[in-house]
Parts: structure tokens; C-alpha cells; sequence
């Protein structure tokens, strides 16, 4: 089963290596890992997709906390959470792709060319896949995805107190 | 007070109490070795090989309690330096390795004697650190120590690049160490304490099953064996446990595992709860994991999470450092005031006996035939009386050992067993002698493993150290052999020799005494012999019967009750 973690971290030199390091001595999958630094910036902040059963995911919880840089951890899977994902896509332009851009309310980032166009989209993961496949049969020419981004819904915050 | 960096290093390791490190210079760490040469606060032992520096530095730390200190140099110094780093870490023994690195302009040049350390030794650590300025040596000194001996203990690696040894600051002893992202549990929750001595108290055939964790937590096992007499419980040690308990306690019922006792393995198939304290469900102790303790509830008490229910699910866990926990557990014991089920106790105690009475270990020593290897093992226990601090490399003279050893106390089995490193033996007993120079260290090897850290006995000789090793020769990889003849078809795949050194000739050019015992008339006057000397190292190079195998044995794959007994 998919499942999405947050991690905080230090921000230091070396973190991500640690955490995919980790993933890839234990033979776990990951999906796709997105990070950047948060307001306090000697945090940052990491959204990690994997998938295993409830033990494999205990253990990659246990594993992460573990690497001495990770302050916390959080399995959103099991919680009232979003996940949004951005993508660009480059794709040849025609009419039907800009059918598209609006149908799904995407934005167009780099118009100036009858040739192509280049369409950023924000949404879940399924929402991405959603409009690649119908966009696909117009003509794709690069696409690049940063992997989801989540967050607990409520009023509770995940932060390092 | 401005100091430099190699300056903060031996400052450093003042104050956080090091008396001994041990090492080898070269071009990356010459500031720190210039810095170590104008102090005398401690002692700095040159081994032969880098590899040695580390496992004497655990040799030391397991004889000592305290952590282990290592100093090489970049490059072929430092991955000269890994098996020692990830033996440490398997068998979560605290060691911190400092390693020399080029200077901070050149890294990532591919610069002479430059190598990715952070990079390489990042699964072999349990943490590491690259210093980029002067002023965080101090800070990143004191982390090391904290990380590599409180929680889990382990190995860290501090990478200096050599500028940072000449570079000059400002030194100012950081007096407290606090990360917001390391905080190790060191109490067991009380909730779960109250459960857990329910349960002991109303099992009927409860059992102990003890490691390595004992060594590491301080004072622990005197807890655990007061725990297992109030409560009357069996309890099995691991092979990093052996020591936790008296072998001569009735309570004790031998080494659990692949080459376990017939009563502890059984024992641990028949319980119904198993109380796992300081020990992580290795493959080497459960076997088939899904016929392992299968009529027990089991409680695993860990300070270090990741172990608990990794491998075979706990009912019940207990996180914490196990000298707490277990002190915990015999307040709760106190304050519930209740007695276990002594009527089920005095029924799982006769079928314990009976399965004892199978004599599992028991060997058959003739006089005119080859020298049993376990003959050996027990003769030197006679001899030293049980009180030795005793090292072994790996492979069947290693299990030997831990079974007919029969150790009293902790701290004084000193073995490789996570990692299952050939070669540790030699300079883990370096480190124990010069932690423990009133005692006997012997080391038990094998004629292979000991050719592994062999250059070592001109360190022993270079500081005078009255070590015994005791080498049982069967001239062959006992162990593979023995996987060979009963896995493989006895197809011997390179697994003999047949161009052994003359080990008494070898001990004399080191320095040493060599004597060499051929048959059982000449076994007892030559570790008498042996053991007499007292001004310096002796190498015993036995003759022992070359195919006898290692009994009990549980196959991989099979399951502890499954055990083949010869």
C-alpha cells in the first residue's frame, strides 16, 4: 500500500544522501521524495512516497528517525491529509491542447510560440495523470513532476516543538 | 584561548576522559600526530594496519565500558578502517574513528590519498561528520562521543581535512551536548512495565533470552540475574550476552542459536514467554523464523527501536536502556508483592533438567587420538580459572569457545558477532590489554583467521603485552569445511591449506614465545607452560583434530527444535 511521510530534518550538509542511502541499504521502494527548507531555515521539510505493508512502513518510520539528522516523522497516510503535486509539460501546440489547459485549469507559462506550448498544473497526484493521459495523444514533448507535497488537514501544525 | 585544530583534538579528547587511542599516521593527519607527539594526557598505540587500530579500540572499549578511540590517516587509511567501522556498528560497540582528509581546497579533485569517507562509511556508522571549519571541531567532537555511546552505541566518523589541523580559533569547551533530533528513550513506559511483570508472574514457562545489550548497559547484569531468581526464570544468552549471567548459574541454560544448547533451544521452542532484553532476534539465534518460539508471548525490552519487532513481532515492547528497565521491572516486582506459579515453574524446571540431562556439549576425549578442540578450550578455562578476558576470531574455534569457555561475569567475551569479522581477534585483545593490564587476555583463534590481522604481534611485542593465543590448527577453514561436508557434498571448494606458516617460528620472530602441542600427552604441560610466562606474548599453535565439526547445530533454514546433535 501507497503511503506518504513527512519528515523534518536538520538542514545540513549530506541529509538526503542519508535518507536515500537508508531506503536503498534496506531494499525499500521510493516513490518520489521532494524537499526544501521550511521558514526556520536549519528545518527542512521532506514529503516521501512509498509502499510496503504495515510493518515495512513501521520499520521505514523507526529507520528514519533513527538517522540522526531526522527530528521527526509522520505516516499522513492514515490521516484527513492533501497532496498536491506540480507538473510542467512542453507539448506541440494546437487548439485541443488548449482545450485542455482549460478544462483542467492549468496555466500556461510560456505562450509566445505557436509550436509548443509549456503548461504548468497543480493537483493530486491522480489529477497529473489524469491530464497527461488525455494531452498525451496531442503531442508531448518533455514532461518533469516534483513528486507530491503533503500536509495534515486541522488546525494542527507539524512543526519541530 | 586560541588553539589550532590538531590542538581542540587533543584538548578535546582530554576532556571527554580518553586515556588511550590507537592509530597510524600519515600524510592527511600529520598536524594532529605533530599536535599528539607535545602531549602526554594519552596514550597513543601504533598498530600495524588501520583495520587493527579499530578493532583494538573495541577490544578496548568492551574490556573497559568506556568508548573506543581510532586516529588514521585519508584515503587508504580510512577505508582500511571500514571492517572495523561496521563490526563496531553491528555489535553496536562505541567507537569513534578519526580520519584525516585532504585539505578542504582539494576535496573532490581526486587529490593523492583522497577518498569519499562520509560517503563510504555512511552505511557502516551509525553516524558520521565532515569538520569544514576549525570552529566546529570542538562542538562536533563532543557529538561524536555522545552519539557513539549513548542509545544503541556504535561507531562514528569524524573526517578532518588537514588545513582544519592548522587552522587557528578561539577554543571554548562546549559543556553540554543537546540535539533536538537525537534523544534516546532510557525509561521503559510504566504501563507496560505493570504488564510485563504480569505476565512474567502468571507464565508458566517463562524464560530469559539476553545479549549483547547487558554489556552496554551498565550495572545490568546483576538486574538480570536477580530477575531470573526471583522469579525462577531459565535464562539463554546470545553470543554477544555470554557473561550476563554466571555459566555456572543454575538459571543459566547455555547459548541459544545455530550452534546453541539442546536445552536452551528447546527451551525457547517450548515457553510461553520469552523476555528479550538487549538482544535483536538475529537470524543466528531464531532460525525459521515462523516455527521460532511459537507458543510464546514475547516481550522485548531495546533501547533502540528499530530492533523491536523487526524481525519477530513483540507482544509487548519495552523501549529503553535495559539497566533501567530491568530495575524498573524488579520495583514493580517488589511493589505488586505476588509470587510467579511455582507449581508450573517446578514442572517447566524438570523438563528443562531433563533436556539438560541430554549433555549436548559432552565430547569424548581419547588419549592415543587427536586433541579434541573443546578439550583445549575447557583446559585454558582451568587454568585461568574462568576469569580470563578472552577474544576469538570467527568460525568454529569461535563457537567452541562460547560454549565450553563458561564465562562469570560480563565484559570478558570479547567476539565478533554481527559482523563476523576474521581477524578481530588479534587486535580486539591489544585494546582489552591495555584497558585491563592486570588481567589475563587469551585469544582463541583459527589457523585461517588468525593469518588475517597476523602483523599485529609486533604490536603486542612493542608494548610488552603477556598476551596468550591459543591457536586450535586444523588447517582447514573449520567452518566452511563444515558447511562444505554437510551442505555441499563435501566438495572442500578452498577451503584448506596446505602452505601453513611455522606459527612457532613466526611467534619467535615477532618477539614472542611459540610452543606447539601435538597430542593430548603434551596438551596440559603446554598451556601450563603457556599460561607461566608472564614477560611476554605467547603463541600456542595446537594440533587438533582436523574434521571435528561444531554440535549442537541448527541448519539454516530449519527451525531451533531441529537441531542436529552430531
Amino acid at each position: 500500500m501507497k503511503h506518504t511521510i513527512t519528515v523534518l530534518v536538520e538542514n545540513e550538509f549530506g541529509v538526503l544522501t542519508r535518507v536515500a542511502g537508508l531506503f536503498s541499504a534496506r531494499g525499500y521502494n521510493i516513490e518520489s521524495l521532494s524537499v526544501a527548507p521550511t521558514l526556520d531555515e536549519t528545518v527542512s521539510r521532506m514529503t516521501l512516497v512509498t509502499r510496503g505493508d504495515e510493518n515495512i512502513i513501521e520499520q521505514i518510520k523507526k529507520q528514519l528517525n533513527k538517522l540522526i539528522p531526522v527530528i521527526k516523522t509522520e505516516d499522513i497516510s492514515h490521516m484527513v491529509h492533501l497532496e498536491r503535486e506540480m507538473l510542467l509539460v512542453k507539448t506541440q501546440a494546437s487548439s485541443e491542447v488548449d482545450a485542455l489547459i482549460e478544462a483542467f485549469r492549468a496555466k500556461l507559462v510560456d505562450a509566445d510560440s505557436d509550436e509548443y506550448r509549456i503548461i504548468e498544473l497543480t493537483g493530486t497526484a491522480d489529477k497529473l495523470d489524469d491530464f497527461l493521459g488525455k494531452i498525451g495523444e496531442f503531442g508531448i514533448i518533455e514532461i518533469t513532476r516534483t513528486g507530491p507535497v503533503g500536509m495534515r488537514r486541522g488546525a494542527k501544525g507539524f512543526t519541530i516543538e | 584561548m586560541k588553539l589550532t585544530g590538531a590542538e581542540i583534538f587533543v584538548e578535546c579528547l582530554r576532556r571527554e576522559g580518553v586515556e588511550t587511542i590507537f592509530g597510524y599516521p600519515g600524510g592527511a593527519v600529520l598536524p594532529i600526530y605533530d599536535a599528539i607527539f607535545q602531549q602526554n594526557h594519552f596514550k597513543h598505540i601504533l598498530v600495524r594496519h588501520e583495520q587493527a587500530a579499530l578493532h583494538a579500540a573495541n577490544g578496548y572499549a568492551r574490556a573497559s565500558g568506556k568508548c573506543g578511540v581510532s586516529l588514521v590517516t585519508s584515503g587508504p587509511g580510512a577505508t582500511n578502517a571500514i571492517t572495523g567501522l561496521a563490526d563496531s556498528n553491528a555489535d553496536s560497540i562505541p567507537n569513534v574513528c578519526f580520519t584525516g582528509q585532504v585539505p578542504s581546497a582539494l576535496i573532490g579533485s581526486d587529490a593523492f590519498q583522497e577518498a569519499d569517507i562520509i560517503g563510504i562509511t555512511r552505511s557502516a556508522t551509525k553516524h558520521n561528520f565532515l569538520v569544514k571549519k576549525v570552529e566546529d571541531l570542538a562542538m562536533i567532537i563532543r557529538q561524536a562521543f555522545h552519539i557513539a555511546t549513548t542509545g544503541r552505541p556504535g561507531s562514528v566518523v569524524v573526517d578532518i581535512p588537514k588545513d582544519i589541523g592548522f587552522a587557528i580559533c578561539d577554543f571554548e569547551w562546549p559543556e553540554s551536548v543537546n540535539m533536538r533530533s537525537y534523544q534516546p528513550k532510557t525509561e521503559g513506559h510504566p504501563g507496560q512495565i505493570k504488564k510485563a511483570i504480569k505476565a512474567m508472574l502468571t507464565a508458566k514457562r517463562p524464560m530469559l533470552y539476553s545479549g549483547g545489550g547487558i554489556m552496554n548497559a551498565k550495572g545490568s547484569a546483576a538486574l538480570l540475574l536477580e530477575l531470573s531468581q526471583q522469579l525462577n526464570m531459565p535464562v539463554t544468552n546470545t553470543l554477544m550476552g555470554l557473561g550476563g549471567i554466571p555459566f555456572d548459574d543454575r538459571h543459566f541454560v547455555g547459548m541459544l542459536g545455530m550452534h546453541g544448547t539442546y536445552e536452551a533451544n528447546m527451551a525457547v521452542s517450548h515457553c510461553d514467554l520469552l523476555i528479550s532484553v538487549g538482544a535483536r532476534f538475529d537470524d543466528r539465534v531464531t532460525g525459521r523464523l515462523d516455527a521460532f518460539a511459537p507458543d510464546a508471548k514475547i516481550i522485548h525490552i531495546d533501547v533502540d527501536p528499530t530492533s523491536v519487532s523487526k524481525n519477530v513481532h513483540a507482544d509487548l515492547p519495552i523501549v529503553g536502556d535495559v539497566a533501567i528497565v530491568l530495575q524498573q521491572l524488579l520495583d514493580e516486582l517488589t511493589h505488586q508483592n505476588k509470587s510467579s506459579d511455582t507449581e508450573a515453574l517446578k514442572l517447566w524446571w524438570q523438563q528443562i533438567d531433563e533436556w539438560r540431562a541430554k549433555d549436548c556439549l559432552g565430547f569424548d576425549q581419547k588419549e592415543d587420538e587427536a586433541i579434541k578442540p573443546q578439550a583445549v578450550i575447557r583446559k585454558v578455562h582451568e587454568i585461568t580459572k574462568g576469569d580470563a578476558i578472552v577474544t576469538t576470531d570467527v568460525g568454529q574455534h569461535q563457537m567452541w569457545t562460547a560454549q565450553h569457555y563458561g564465562f562469570k561475569q560480563p565484559h570478558h567475551f570479547l567476539t565478533s558477532g554481527g559482523l563476523g569479522t576474521m581477524g578481530y581477534g588479534l587486535p580486539a585483545a591489544i585494546g582489552a590489554q591495555m584497558a585491563k593490564p592486570d588481567e589475563q587476555v587469551v585469544v582463541f583463534t583459527g589457523d585461517a583467521s588468525i593469518q588475517m590481522c597476523i602483523q599485529e604481534l609486533a604490536t603486542i611485542f612493542q608494548y610488552q603485552q603477556p598476551i596468550v593465543v591459543v591457536l586450535l590448527n586444523n588447517a582447514y577453514m573449520g567452518m566452511v569445511r563444515q558447511w562444505q561436508e554437510m551442505f555441499h557434498e563435501s566438495r572442500f571448494s578452498h577451503s584448506y591449506f596446505d602452505s601453513l606458516p611455522d606459527f612457532v617460528k613466526l611467534a619467535e620472530a615477532y618477539g614472542g614465545v611459540g610452543i606447539r602441542i601435538d597430542t593430548v600427552a603434551e596438551l596440559d604441560a603446554g598451556l601450563e607452560k603457556a599460561f607461566a610466562v608472564k614477560d611476554r606474548f605467547v603463541f600456542v599453535d595446537i594440533a587438533v583434530a582436523r574434521e571435528e565439526n561444531v554440535f549442537p547445530m541448527v541448519p539454516a533454514g530449519a527451525a531451533l527444535n531441529e537441531m542436529v546433535l552430531s
